[in-house]
Parts: structure tokens; C-alpha cells; sequence
């Protein structure tokens, strides 16, 4: 077997954060209701916080679309450089552009991102990794099983930020090649998770009882296998959402991924660079906003996992 | 009289952020050298007692109340870590139920022996590799001298639990208490087990308290009985009056349901409701079992039992596989009508509604890049057929090739070689199309009822799941359901609710709706109560009955228990590695084993009557 | 154990051999080949000719692999088109810089994390478990180079302790090859120790729970010193696992470090390749990685069976 993690960038592939209370006293625990649904008050906190970051940040993105405070590509050498005010609570960049206007339309960008890479891995992977368990489930198919696993795993030697300045390279840089970039990497992450969580619903009695009441492999995808790994794969997609929040700010921030005059808080970033020493505070805001999109989407996840079946854990195969 | 070796007042046990304690005002003692079995089904507070005695209550549960262990001056409740850490072993040990995960699978056994003989000093240095051979001789461990090198993964369930023994009595400790130790092992291993306990036990000198839902080991290993229930004590006494005497509702109930040899007067299992009427364990059934000589006299005897087949009829008759049951007053209560039809001769001279003849099944073992590893041979030729309206009990340890026949029956896995027929089908050469008539005919009940229900689909939808693959339409599809809910004795509104809302016995029911929906001619019944507490396995286990009889089905039962199937079917095979040892009518295999393999299982199967009557 | 070592040694050249095949493919054969690109989109298509005809780009694809593969086994990478200089000392000089900013990076934070974790778990239900938990999964969200730039401005900009860009080889300078690599590890390091300390932490928890802790525990041993003597060798095995995933994530993002610290490490080769258009360098440069981030693979699946008896009996 081998014990690789699920494409783990973060560890919210591997740690079942707060699942302490659950311990089973064997006699304490009373089967009946409640028995999946577990109390929790961390977990929800978890939940809440992320997704109250998420609602933040997607809501400054919706926002920008119709209102933002300065027009993002008005240049105004008069304010350049100007620290927090009330006129620019952000302060303004070597252009004089208003920070916090590029900072509400960079959301859309690290959204767009977000959403793209994480469409595509999901829908990629997860067929794939729910393929790669039936055909494991069979005697012919087991070597099927094996050369997909096997593929995943060197998809797994190409990490998002490699795979995208590879794409950068071929192509030329920008958003587009990034996005499929860092879809593509996330590729064996929803593999996995499907695989695993398909093989254990495979194995459980209830598919058993399916197969020996005559139900057709397609009817029991859809009826047993999807409900029940769909909380793993939401789980997935936040985490995975996270890593690609960090990948684009990551390439941007190189240069090798949104261009301008597109704002992007990676390239917000990097330009800020230049007046460390003068301006820390132009580093701060695009900083303090990648930094609160990833904890967003890292918290929801945890709080997702443990809202679903702590038993179906997303780990490695 | 002599201070207690343990004594606990007033244990009261409330979860963290809970009002309402799990365990209420606990009281017991346990003189030195005594054994107290502690009785209780699932949620019955008998576990969390004992962890309060070694302290290794979770942090999430709050207790109050005393502990006191001879030997230490305070209130074990109120002492720290510390000090619990330096009794744990030397004064007070303990033997978990799950041999499995009980060791550490890192560690060579003999260094997890000899931890704990450093941990508290009682052997020189020098001594300890010694010592651990000793121990592990004592224990019967096969080959002591090699045993110490082994990881536990290179152990079976039964060897792992005989290294906790020697780890739990390495320092002579005044009190072991087992917790369950035997519910995870085999028949055959549990008897070893047990024996071994009580030797060495006897050898050390200690006191013991053994944790157990099972009344016949209680019997056969301790002195004296605590009843648990729901959290409380509800009855203390030595073994003879609990079980011939029990004052309390619940101790009679559990008493009447775990006994496998007594019916009412429809033939039915005793439960807790229809405990009134149970006259208590026949204690001269132990001789039949222990003494296969002369079972005739002992069975001839007039016995105040109500219990119909073991009138002398069904002795004469035993060599006639399908009239053992006809004696049976019960089974002029109901369906008998149905049962008598399969029950003529006649039947005898039509075809077996199942066949199987020198099946085999060899599991190929596939190393990456084509290496070979070793094949599994999990049938080995294997013949028996079943005729219509037969109750066919198949019987064998873990290991036996049980579940692989049952596989191969329901056509989920096919034969290496062999011929199965069912029914017109012949299963091994199926079509898909055969395949799903097959499926059709014959449905399988499985052992777990947690696993066994998919818990993200409604009660509705999980019985009514083979109905749609058999294309049955939407409204009648509703009113079968309904009609099968009813059937297992379930409410009408249970189909608007989830698995997780029921009890193990409520879904064990609901896997019997679901396999009875379309009607099948066979049912497959794969250890269906050996995951459900006593009470509740004696309800399951009638309504079975009753609905085998309605429906005039023809009855797999698979299970390693061999009183269950000893009470439910009138045939039985013996299985063991794959092959059949012996087969034939339940009552002569019980009676009269012929060969060692079933001889040892009978002897092996707890049985309260036996152990009252040694 | 030596069959599965075989095994798994097998696997890895398999890998490397359909890695190979990929980066290649993607390099090689999608439009805009390597000499157009080179030249930019507006160079005559005679010159891109001649490029090709210099540097054999236009054989068939399949001879242009096994050159390119048979060259790279014999520790030559070939030749830039842009520079016309070998590539394969370049890579030689800046992977070391580069491994030992990882190595130095996973080092550090292997040492915070595990005594952290471990701590954390122990102490879950204290407060001081639920801040170094929150902590942790604060630092998670903060990306390296925004780490790096902060650390900058406060120890570089403000107080001056370290140098806030450049690098010296060690037989320059102990002193200043030291002095140099603090930001960049300390960067590389923390967000990693952050990712590191949940990982332990949740592995010590699982473990805490086994049944083999309360034997310990019914043996004897108080709860810290049944994880000590019994958990932290189990917790390891997932541990391992995860510190071989982020070495790899290291090695590639190292490459922001590298640029932000300006050090020549093969990050910062890598991205001048892809600024200068030289799809031969970044084709070895990649295969590099690439290869580094199996043999890290390979090293990891070698270590879980050492320490895990049942592994090692089944394979």
C-alpha cells in the first residue's frame, strides 16, 4: 500500500481537526439519533468563521462588479503613495491607484480562480477516482485500477505552482494557463478522496444487499455511492479552493500569472516589493487578504468534515 | 470477615456538559481471591464501571462516588495519574475485548511483556528475558522461545489475547478484570480462553471481576453475579440463585432470552416479555451434551420443560431429516398448514431446491508485475443439497468458508470449479439474466445491522430498493412496502425515517423487510443476531421464525453459535477450512457427533445449563 | 523487504519514464516549438529554420526524446537556444543552493512541529492546546512569500539583523552564508511548521485513542508516558508520509523564496528560463524537479516499512 496523503498541500487533507468528543465509551454511547450527527461546538465555530470569510470575500468581489470606491485603472500621480486616510482607507499604490478598490476587484480573480480550478478537478477527478473503485472491485479490472492510481500518483510529482510555470512557459503567462494549471494539479487530490470513500462504500454491507437485490452497477453509483462520498468531496473542494487561492497568488506574485493591468493581490504583492522599506503597509492589505481567503476555505472545510460521517475520513487509499 | 479487595460506594458516572448520570450509585465489593461476574448488555454502564476501578475513565466522563483497592489508602476516584499508574498492573490488571488492537503493533511482543515486569521492578534485569518465557509458557502460548520475536499482526486473535493475560498477570496483581475477553475470539478459542483464565487466575491468586453479556460464561467462570442495567445494579447474588432464582424483572428476562433450549408454548424464544413464563435453565440437559453415550434416558426423563421437540418422539425419529420438527407443538400455532405441505414425504422425492456439488473456490493471489503469492483455498470441495422448505443451519468458525458459499449461492462470487443449482439456475454458468432471477428467489440478510443499511437513504427507499430492480411500479412498490413494514412488526411511519434513528434489533428487522419484499423462495440468513444483545436476539430470532413458517421459506442460516442453530433449524452442515466435516439432522449432529472437529465445537459452546450443572 | 524495496524502486523508474514522456510532450510537441518561441513571434521564418536545423529540432520527436533522454543519463542536458551556454553546470550549482534551503527549511520545522504537535495534543482541552491549534491554522493560511516579506520588513528593514537579499557560498563565508540563509529558511520553515504542527497533533490524537495507549496505560505507564514509550513511533508513520509530501511542495515553492531573497538557487533558474523563453532549460530544469520529487516519494515509501513491521511482512 502506499501511505502517500491525499495530493496534501494542506493539512486539512489529513487532520481530523476536532474530533475529540467522539471518543466511544462503549457503554455511554446510546445507538439511536444523534449517533452520526455529532455535537461539537469547535466544529461549528470552525464552520461559521470560514464561512463567514468566504461570504466576505465573495462579497467583496460581487461588490466591485458595481460599485468600488475609485475606478481601478484611474491613474493619479498627485496621490501616489499615500498611506491610510480617509479618502483611501487603504492608502494608495505607485500610481496612485486606491488600494482598496484593487483589493475588492483582486477578489474576482482569486475567485475565478478558485472556482475554474476547482470545477475542473472536481469534475475530472472525482468520475476518475469513482471509475478506479469499481473496476479495483473487479478481478479483471484490478489492473485498471492500478495503472489509474499509478498515473495519479506522477500527476502528483507535478505540484500546481511547477505544472502552471510549465504552462506558463509553453504558453504564454496569464490566467487562463493558470487556472487549468492548478485544476490539473488538484486532479489526484479528488481522485483519491472518491476512490477511497467509493471503496469503503463498495465494501460496506449495503452495497452487498444492492448487488444480491439485483441493483445495476450505474444504480448503485448513483444511488449509494454519490450521497455518500459527496461530503468528502465538499471537503475537498474548500481544501482544494484553498490551495489554488495560494497557487494564483503564488504565480501572480512571480508574475507568471494574472498580467496587468488585471488587479490580483499576488501581483499587489510583488509590486509592493520595491517600498518595503518606505510603504510596508502597500504588502499588508493584498497580504492580510490572501492570507483571510485561505483560512476561509481551510476553516469551512474543517467544519464540513466534521459535519459529515466522521468515520469517512478523507484520507489516503 | 476480611477487608475488601475492592470496594466501590456510590459510583455515579455523568458525561461532561450531560445532567443525566449514565451509571447511578454503583455499589459492589469483592472479597480477596473472589470471582464477580458483571453482567449487563450494551449500554448497561458494565465497562465504564471497570475503567473507573483502573482509572482510565475518559476525561469526558465525570465520576463520583468510592473506589477502594486493598492495598491503597484513598479514594482511587480522587487519586492523580500518578499514583493510579503505580497500581495499574501490580495491584489491579486488566484484559480487553479487542485483541486485535490491543497490542502494539510496533513492538515485539516479548519487549511489550517485558515493559511492563521493568515498569514495576518485580524482576531483576537480568531475569526478565526469562521471566518473559515463562509467561508466555504459562499462557500455552505455541513455541514461548520463538513467541517473544513475533509482532502481534503475526498472531492470531487468540494468541494476542493470551499475551494481554500474561501481560495483565506478569506481576502477580490482587484483582484482573477482563473486560469482554472473550466476545471477539472463536467457539473453540473462547473455551481455551476461559479455561486458561481461570487457571491462571487460581495460579496468581488473584481476584477477579469478568465484564460479559453472556449469561453461560458467567456461569461457568465465576462465584458470584452482579446484573447490570441501564446504568444500574439491579440484582447481586451467588451464581445458583441469579440463575435459578432471579429476583428481578430483567434478570429473568435476559436469563429466559439467552436460553436457546427453552420455548413457550408456541415454540417460540422466550423474551423479556414473556419472561413470566420460564421455568429456568434445565440443568439435566448438561449431561447430553457432556455425556454422549447414554443421551436417550436423560432425554426420556418427564421434565417440567415447555419445551415440545424434546419429547421422546423426536429421538425415535432422528434419523428422519424432515420430521425432527413435527413433534413441535408450536408449529400448530401458525403457517403450519404451509410447513406440513413441505413437510410430506413427497417432498423428499422431488428434486433439492438447491444443489451443490464439489464446488471449490480458490482465491488467486496477484503480486504486482505478475509475482505470485500464495493461493487461498476457501472451499475445497464442497457438497450438500437443501430441499424445498428445509431450515438449513451451516456452521464454522471464523476461516470456515462460510461467507464464500453464501457468496457464491446469492451469485455474488462464482465457484473455481463445481456446480451450484438453484432452484432451475445454474449459478455458475449464469447469464446475468439467470443471475438476476437467482436474485430474485433468494435474498440475504446480513450480520451487521450498522453497516448493512445505506445511512443516507430513508427506510422507504432501503426496503423498497429490490422492488425497483425488479421493475416493480411505484404504487405497488409503496403498498409492498408498507406490507413488509407491517410483517416485521415495524410502525407504518419508520419509512419516513433514516437507519440511524434505530436501534440494532429495529434494523435487523428492517434487513429481513427488505429481503422478504419480492418474495423470495430462499432467504439467506448471514449471522443475523450475533451482533445484537440477547433480549433483543431472542425477538429477532421469532419474528424470523414466524415469518419463515408465513412466507413457507426455505431457511440459510449461517452462524458460528451453535445454540441458535441448534433451536431454528432442523438441518445442519459443520463447516471448518473450507471443507464440510459433518452434515445431517440437527438433533443427530447434537446428539451424536461423529466427528472430533464437532465434538469440540459442541463442548465448546457455552451453555448455562452445563455450567450450573458442573 | 528487499522485494518491496525492489518494488518500489521499479515504480520509480516507470514514473520517471512516463514524467519524462509528459514534460517532454508538453515541451516539445505543442505548437509553438521551442526555436519559435526562443526567437519570439515575429522572428523571419528562415531564422527559425536555421535555429532548428543548429539545434536538431527538426528531426522526429521520437529521436529528439532519446537524444534529450540519453543526453540527461549521462549529465548532459543540452544546450540553450537562447544563451547557446550548457545548461548542465547551471543546474549542478543552483540545485544544491536550492537543497540546502529545503533541506535546512524541513529540518527547522520538523523541529518545531513535532515537540508542538505533540504538546498541543496532550493539552487539547487547555487553552494553551486550543492557541497553539488556532495558531497553527493561521499560519497555514499565510503564503510564504508573504511570510518572507514580512519577516523583512521587521528583521531586515527595521531592525537590521539580517541581510534582506543575497547569498554567499559557505567556503566564502561561514559567517555570512549563515547570516544569509536565516530569512529565507525562517520563511520557508514557518508556514511549513504550521501545516507540520496540525499534522502531529491530529496523528498523536488518533493515537492517543488506540487501544494500545490504554494497555499501556492498564500496564502501568501514566497517559505521557504511554505516548511516549508507545504513540510517537506509531504518529510517525503518517507523520513521515506528510513530511515527504511537503518536502516536495518545498522544493517548488522555494522558487518565490528564491526570487524574493535573490538567491541562485533552481527556482530562480527556472523562472529566468521561462522570462527568457528557453523551453531547453526549463525542459531540464523541470525534469529535475520532477525527478526530485519521486526520490523523495521513493525515500518516504522505503522509511514507512522500516518503521512499520506490518508493512514490511506484506510486502
Amino acid at each position: 500500500m502506499n501511505p502517500t496523503p491525499t495530493g496534501a498541500q494542506s493539512p486539512s487533507d489529513y487532520v481530523d481537526p476536532v474530533a475529540l468528543d467522539a471518543t466511544d465509551t462503549s457503554a455511554s454511547v446510546k445507538i439511536g439519533p444523534g449517533r452520526s450527527r455529532r455535537s461539537g461546538r469547535r466544529a461549528n465555530a470552525s464552520m461559521i468563521i470560514g464561512a463567514g470569510l468566504v461570504v466576505l470575500i465573495v462579497g467583496l468581489a460581487l461588490i466591485s462588479f458595481v460599485w468600488t470606491p475609485y475606478d481601478p485603472t484611474t491613474i493619479d500621480p498627485a496621490a501616489r503613495l499615500q498611506s491610510g486616510s480617509l479618502t483611501h482607507p487603504f492608502g494608495t499604490d505607485t500610481f496612485g491607484r486606491d488600494t482598496l478598490t484593487w483589493v475588492m476587484v483582486g477578489a474576482r480573480i482569486t475567485l475565478l480562480v478558485g472556482v475554474v480550478a476547482v470545477g475542473i478537478a472536481l469534475l475530472i477527478g472525482t468520475p476518475i477516482g469513482i471509475i478506479s473503485a469499481f473496476f479495483a472491485k473487479q478481478p479483471w479490472g484490478m489492473w485498471l485500477d492500478a495503472v489509474i492510481m499509478r498515473a495519479n500518483d506522477i500527476l502528483l510529482a507535478f505540484p500546481a505552482l511547477l505544472l502552471a510555470i510549465i504552462f506558463a512557459a509553453v504558453y504564454s503567462p496569464g490566467t487562463g494557463p493558470a487556472m487549468v494549471a492548478v485544476g490539473i494539479a488538484a486532479i489526484p487530490g479528488f481522485a483519491r478522496v472518491a476512490r477511497s470513500g467509493t471503496l469503503q462504500v463498495l465494501g460496506s454491507e449495503y452495497v452487498r444487499a444492492a448487488r444480491a437485490s439485483n441493483r445495476r452497477i450505474p444504480a448503485i453509483a448513483v444511488v449509494h455511492v454519490l450521497p455518500n462520498i459527496a461530503g468528502m468531496v465538499i471537503v475537498q473542494a474548500s481544501v482544494a479552493f484553498a490551495i489554488s487561492v495560494l497557487a494564483e497568488a503564488g504565480l501572480s506574485f512571480l508574475g507568471l500569472g494574472t498580467q496587468a493591468p488585471t488587479p490580483s493581490w499576488g501581483r499587489m504583492l510583488q509590486e509592493s516589493q520595491q517600498y518595503l522599506s518606505t510603504h510596508p503597509e502597500l504588502a499588508l492589505w493584498p497580504g492580510v487578504f490572501i492570507a483571510l481567503a485561505v483560512l476561509g476555505f481551510n476553516l469551512l472545510g474543517d467544519g464540513l468534515r466534521d459535519r459529515f460521517d466522521p468515520k469517512m475520513e478523507a484520507r489516503g487509499a | 470477615m476480611p477487608e475488601n479487595l475492592l470496594e466501590v460506594r456510590d459510583l455515579t458516572i455523568t458525561p461532561a456538559g450531560a445532567d443525566a448520570p449514565v451509571l447511578h450509585d454503583v455499589s459492589l465489593s469483592l472479597a480477596p481471591g473472589e470471582r464477580v461476574g458483571l453482567i449487563g448488555e450494551s449500554g448497561s454502564g458494565k465497562s465504564l464501571t471497570a475503567q473507573s476501578v483502573m482509572g482510565l475513565l475518559p476525561e469526558e466522563l465525570h465520576a463520583r462516588g468510592q473506589v477502594r483497592l486493598q492495598g491503597h489508602s484513598g479514594n482511587l476516584l480522587e487519586a492523580n495519574e500518578k499514583t493510579l499508574a503505580g497500581l495499574r498492573s501490580d495491584i489491579v490488571s486488566m484484559v480487553f475485548q479487542e485483541p486485535m488492537s490491543a497490542l502494539n503493533p510496533l513492538m515485539r511482543i516479548g519487549d511489550q511483556i517485558a515493559e511492563v515486569l521493568r515498569l514495576h521492578g518485580k524482576a531483576p534485569r537480568g531475569q526478565i528475558p526469562t521471566r518473559v518465557r515463562e509467561l508466555l509458557r504459562d499462557v500455552h502460548m505455541p513455541d514461548p522461545d520463538s513467541a517473544r520475536f513475533a509482532y502481534p499482526h503475526q498472531l492470531s486473535g487468540g494468541q494476542r489475547q493470551r499475551v494481554m493475560l500474561a501481560i495483565a498477570l506478569a506481576n502477580s496483581p490482587r484483582l484482573l478484570i477482563c473486560d469482554e475477553p472473550t466476545t471477539a475470539l472463536d467457539v473453540t478459542v473462547q473455551k481455551h480462553m476461559l479455561d486458561l483464565i481461570a487457571e491462571r487466575v487460581s495460579a496468581v491468586e488473584a481476584g477477579l471481576l469478568f465484564i460479559t453479556h453472556d449469561l453461560a460464561v458467567v456461569a461457568g467462570v465465576c462465584d458470584r453475579v452482579i446484573v447490570m442495567y441501564r446504568g444500574r445494579i439491579v440484582e447481586t447474588g451467588s451464581v445458583d440463585e441469579i440463575f435459578t432464582a432471579p429476583k428481578h424483572e430483567y434478570t429473568r428476562g435476559l436469563l429466559a432470552s439467552s436460553d436457546l433450549e427453552a420455548t413457550d408454548d408456541r415454540g417460540r424464544l422466550f423474551t423479556l416479555k414473556t419472561a413470566l413464563a420460564y421455568s429456568g435453565p434445565q440443568i439435566g440437559e448438561a449431561e447430553t451434551t457432556a455425556d454422549v453415550g447414554e443421551p436417550e434416558d436423560l432425554r426420556d426423563e418427564p421434565q417440567t420443560s415447555t419445551r415440545p421437540e424434546h419429547t421422546g418422539t423426536s429421538v425415535a425419529e432422528s434419523t428422519d431429516e424432515d420430521s425432527v420438527r413435527t413433534a413441535s407443538a408450536g408449529d400448530g400455532v401458525r403457517g403450519a398448514s404451509v410447513r406440513d405441505d413441505h413437510r410430506t414425504p413427497s417432498v423428499r422425492e422431488s428434486a433439492p431446491l438447491i444443489e451443490v456439488s464439489d464446488v471449490t473456490r480458490i482465491f488467486r493471489g496477484r503480486g504486482l508485475f505478475g509475482r505470485r503469492r500464495s493461493d487461498v483455498t476457501a472451499l475445497g470441495g464442497i457438497d450438500f443439497s437443501v430441499a424445498a422448505g428445509a431450515r438449513l443451519g451451516i456452521v464454522g468458525e471464523s476461516g470456515s468458508g462460510k461467507s464464500t458459499l453464501l457468496n457464491i449461492l446469492s451469485g455474488l462470487d462464482r465457484p473455481t470449479t463445481g456446480h451450484v443449482r438453484v432452484g432451475d439456475i445454474r449459478v455458475e454458468a449464469a447469464s446475468s439474466q439467470a443471475l438476476r432471477r437467482l436474485r430474485e428467489n433468494l435474498q440475504i440478510v446480513f450480520q451487521d445491522p450498522f453497516a448493512s443499511l445505506d445511512p443516507r437513504m430513508r427506510i422507504a427507499d432501503i426496503v423498497a430498493e429490490p422492488l425497483i430492480a425488479a421493475g416493480v411500479d411505484k404504487d405497488e412498490r409503496a403498498a409492498r412496502v408498507e406490507e413488509m413494514i407491517a410483517a416485521v412488526d415495524l410502525d407504518a411511519d419508520s419509512l419516513r425515517r433514516y437507519p440511524h434513528q434505530f436501534s440494532g434489533g429495529q434494523r435487523q428487522r428492517i434487513s429481513i423487510a427488505r429481503a422478504l419484499v419480492t418474495r423470495p423462495q430462499i432467504l439467506v440468513a448471514d449471522e443475523p443476531v450475533s451482533a445484537l444483545d440477547v433480549s433483543v436476539r431472542a425477538q429477532v430470532l421469532n419474528l424470523l421464525t414466524d415469518l419463515v413458517d408465513e412466507y413457507a421459506l426455505t431457511l440459510l442460516f449461517v452462524s458460528h453459535d451453535l445454540g441458535v442453530v441448534k433451536h431454528l433449524c432442523s438441518e445442519v452442515i459443520v463447516m471448518r477450512a473450507g471443507q464440510i466435516v459433518e452434515s445431517g439432522a440437527t438433533e443427530d449432529i447434537y446428539a451424536n457427533p461423529q466427528e472430533e472437529y464437532t465434538r469440540r465445537l459442541i463442548a465448546a459452546t457455552p451453555s448455562l445449563a452445563e455450567a450450573l450443572a458442573g | 523487504m528487499l522485494t518491496y524495496a525492489i518494488n518500489r524502486a521499479i515504480q520509480f523508474a516507470l514514473s520517471l519514464v512516463v514524467a519524462s514522456v509528459v514534460i517532454f510532450a508538453l515541451m516539445s510537441l505543442l505548437p509553438g516549438n521551442a526555436a519559435q518561441v526562443a526567437l519570439g513571434t515575429n522572428a523571419t521564418p528562415e531564422a527559425v529554420a536555421s535555429l532548428e536545423a543548429q539545434y536538431g529540432l527538426d528531426r522526429p520527436p521520437l529521436i529528439r526524446y532519446f537524444d534529450w533522454m540519453g543526453g540527461m543519463l549521462t549529465g548532459d542536458f543540452g544546450t540553450s537556444y537562447v544563451t547557446g551556454a550548457e545548461i548542465t553546470p547551471v543546474i549542478v550549482d543552483s540545485v544544491q543552493v536550492t537543497a540546502i534551503l529545503v533541506i535546512a527549511a524541513i529540518a527547522v520545522s520538523i523541529v518545531i512541529a513535532v515537540p508542538l504537535g505533540t504538546f498541543a495534543a496532550l493539552e487539547q482541552r487547555n487553552w494553551i492546546g486550543v492557541t497553539i491549534s488556532a495558531i497553527s491554522q493561521v499560519g497555514i493560511a499565510i503564503p510564504n512569500f508573504l511570510a518572507a516579506i514580512i519577516l523583512v520588513i521587521i528583521f531586515s528593514l527595521t531592525l537590521g539583523w539580517f541581510p534582506s537579499q543575497g547569498w554567499m557560498a559557505p567556503i566564502e563565508g561561514l559567517g555570512g552564508f549563515l547570516l544569509r540563509l536565516v530569512l529565507p529558511v525562517v520563511s520557508l520553515a514557518l508556514v511549513q511548521a504550521a501545516i507540520l504542527t496540525r499534522y502531529v497533533r491530529s496523528a498523536v490524537l488518533d493515537v492517543m485513542r488506540e487501544d494500545y495507549i490504554r494497555t499501556a496505560r492498564a500496564k502501568g505507564l501514566t497517559k505521557t508516558k504511554a505516548l511516549f514509550a508507545h504513540g510517537l513511533r506509531n504518529a510517525a508513520i503518517p507523520v513521515i508520509t506528510v513530511a515527504g509530501v511537503q518536502l516536495a511542495t518545498l522544493l517548488v515553492g522555494a522558487v518565490i523564496i528564491e526570487q524574493i531573497f535573490v538567491l541562485p538557487g533552481i527556482g530562480s533558474e527556472l523562472v529566468r528560463a521561462v522570462a527568457n523563453r528557453d523551453l531547453v532549460a526549463v525542459q531540464g530544469i523541470v525534469m529535475v524537479l520532477v525527478l526530485l520529487v519521486l526520490i523523495i516519494n521513493l525515500i518516504v515509501d522505503i522509511l514507512v516499512p522500516i518503521v512499520d513491521p506490518r508493512i514490511r511482512n506484506a510486502a
